[in-house]
């Protein structure tokens, strides 16, 4: 087997604000592999954005990373300066963002946008970052790409927004993508668009991915493996077909419940799992999802829960589980 | 696109202008017979009654309009009362000196302003940021023909460095320019600093950075940009600050401008002139406020579609 291009080693990084300091992000430790893409799941506040922005070490100030390591590509980043690690973003580790109309610039047409990257990167000179543009609109599947190049952020739907994103993104042909809630601001049919734009993509550029999501169905259609995250922790690790066939953290196990139903089925009310995400600065002892776990007993409260094995390469941090 | 936008914005001129006239007309009205203030104690009845004429005062109010009316658009005033010569020359004759001040004015405070905002976004919640804001918004508070006297006593009165008023060499400029400049030379650093503060939030600036943009480099290239049209927006409203400045400056330090004349004229009820000067004003207010919008939309594409 391959070493994995990605590997991150209890990860924890610490929020500084008015109301005290807490942890978004608790130990966390995954892998991806090369030409394979991970699903991080979960709620907001459960700390996925976070980790991906402590990856890129583009964390806000109030931020900081206070234990972990990252290892890409057989390089600790940890160890880079700001300088070296300006390298590694945009042409090894790029990301697409849940928005695409706030992450493009306003007032810059997109073909500038897309050549910026080409032109500080990769040095190219401004008419070959302007051919190289082109064929990238080209490549993901933009008609008339001269036109676009010229146009601007609002001038464009949301799918070709977001299309503009990957092809950013996909300029310098980085290593490993880290796709922020790639679909969620984009109707229905136009997700789906844009997933089978990133899955066909990344065979063809065999890339990695990290796909970070609320959703599901999107972890079910595009990723080989899921992390399911809950209050800054990993909850659960699977295989992906694993994880919808025999869920093994009752977390996880209520968001497959409150997925919608496909068409032929109708229920009154869909499932939701009861009470909320529990506050960052007053995390319940023991396990953080006890409250609202429905096979919740005594030693929940007292014996904070750590990954256990419940079939090969499929873990889960719930007491539940004999180890 | 830019150039419809343009004649757009220009077929508003007219009326803005026609407002600002109708305004003029009818403040000048509002504070009292001009002939029985410009002419003295000993007046004789001819005299009010040909001063009567000539300002056309014996005509109905709406008949006076239209005179008004008609008489500016052939840039007549009519002939001032205490200067020969017609009220639209005596007005224009003091413009340059205006302009001079204006301009060096407001161009120290949106240099330094906009310079000092960056400085205290870039290093926020740092010394630098501390110092230069605090003197900011002291600076806000500070009324501008106090700072002008403080200025005169020390650095002509005490130290002979620079002359205390009158008009002529660059030496005459400094101290009216600083002391207009520091009007909005504040606030420019205060709204500098916000509207970069504000942007440097934006997401695209987490995507500039995600492509491997330095922070100087978001800097320069996606949030200055950005900043630009918030700050011209501000700079749009205070040209009129600026003009009322200007006319407390040019009277503070003798500066031979169209706010002085302006004052002068109002104590003598030199109704023609104070029309032209008054217009003069309103219509650079107005020259300057297209002039933001015209800019702001060749910098921001999303303006030239509404």
């Amino acid at each position: 087997m391959s070493p994995p291009l990605l590997s991150v080693r209890n990860l924890t990084v610490a929020f500084d604000t008015r109301r005290g300091t807490f942890d978004a992000v608790r130990e966390v430790s995954f892998d991806v592999k090369p030409g394979k893409t991970l699903g991080v799941v979960g709620e907001s506040g459960s700390g996925k954005s976070v980790t991906a922005m402590a990856l890129m070490q583009l964390l806000p100030d109030s931020a900081t990373v206070t234990s972990g390591s990252v290892h890409f590509a057989g390089r600790d980043l940890g160890s880079l300066d700001e300088r070296e690690m300006q390298k590694v973003r945009g042409r090894e580790i790029a990301m697409v963002f849940q928005d695409p109309l706030s992450s493009l610039n306003p007032i810059l047409t997109v073909g500038h946008q897309i050549m910026e990257p080409l032109r500080l990167q990769m040095g190219l000179a401004k008419a070959a970052a302007r051919a190289r543009a082109e064929e990238l609109l080209a490549l993901v599947r933009i008609p008339s790409p001269a036109a676009i190049m010229r146009s601007y952020p609002h001038e464009l739907s949301g799918g070709m927004r977001q299309r503009v994103m990957i092809a950013i993104a996909l300029s310098c042909g980085p290593k490993l993508l880290i796709a922020d809630e790639p679909t969620t601001a984009l109707d229905v049919t136009t997700q789906a668009q844009i997933l089978e734009l990133l899955r066909d993509l990344q065979e063809r550029l065999h890339m990695s991915v990290l796909l970070i999501t609320h959703d599901l169905g999107v972890v079910a259609e595009f990723a080989d493996e899921v992390l399911v995250m809950y209050a800054g922790r990993i909850v659960e690790r699977s295989p992906v077909a694993a994880l919808f066939d025999r869920p093994g953290h009752p977390y996880t196990e209520g968001l497959l419940h409150s997925m919608p139903p496909l068409e032929d089925e109708d229920p009154e009310v869909l499932p939701a799992i009861e009470g909320n995400v529990a506050s960052p600065f007053e995390l319940p002892a023991g396990c953080a999802f006890h409250p609202r776990c429905p096979y919740v007993f005594d030693a929940c409260s007292k014996v904070a829960p750590v990954l256990a094995e419940m079939s090969a390469g499929h873990d889960a941090a719930c007491l539940r589980i004999k180890c | 696109m830019i150039l419809r936008y343009i004649l757009r914005r220009l077929a508003f001129l007219p009326l803005t202008l026609l407002l600002v006239a109708l305004a003029t007309f009818v403040v000048l009205r509002l504070t009292g017979n001009p002939v029985d203030i410009f002419l003295d104690i000993n007046r004789t009845p001819e005299q009010v009654e040909a001063l009567t004429k000539r300002l056309h005062l014996d005509l109905p109010i709406p008949a006076q309009f239209l005179i008004f009316l008609r008489d500016l658009l052939h840039g007549d005033f009519g002939e001032s009362l205490q200067f020969s010569g017609s009220a639209a020359t005596v007005v224009w004759e003091r413009a340059g000196a205006t302009f001079q001040l204006a301009g060096t004015a407001l161009g120290l405070a949106v240099v330094l302003g906009v310079t000092g905002g960056i400085v205290c976004a870039v290093w926020r919640d740092r010394a630098a940021d501390a110092v230069i804001s605090s003197i900011a918004v002291a600076g806000q508070s500070m009324p501008s023909f106090w700072l002008g006297m403080l200025l005169i006593e020390f650095f002509a009165l005490q130290l002979h460095w620079l002359p205390t008023s009158g008009y002529g060499d660059l030496a005459h400029l400094v101290l009216p320019a600083i002391t207009l400049a520091t009007i909005l030379l504040p606030n420019f650093v205060l709204i500098t600093r916000t509207s970069l503060l504000e942007l440097m939030g934006e997401q695209f600036v987490v995507t500039a950075r995600s492509k491997g943009f330095s922070r100087g480099r978001a800097l320069l290239t996606h949030i200055l940009p950005n900043a630009v049209n918030p700050v011209l927006s501000f700079l749009g409203i205070q040209i009129g600050t600026l003009m009322a400045g200007s006319i407390i400056t040019e009277t503070i330090y003798a500066w031979p401008g169209v706010g002085r004349l302006l004052i002068n004229s109002i104590f003598h009820r030199d109704v023609p002139v104070v029309e032209a000067a008054v217009f003069f004003i309103a219509t650079t207010i107005a020259l300057s406020n297209l002039a933001v919008d015209v800019l702001q939309m060749l910098i921001d594409p999303r303006i030239r579609r509404a």
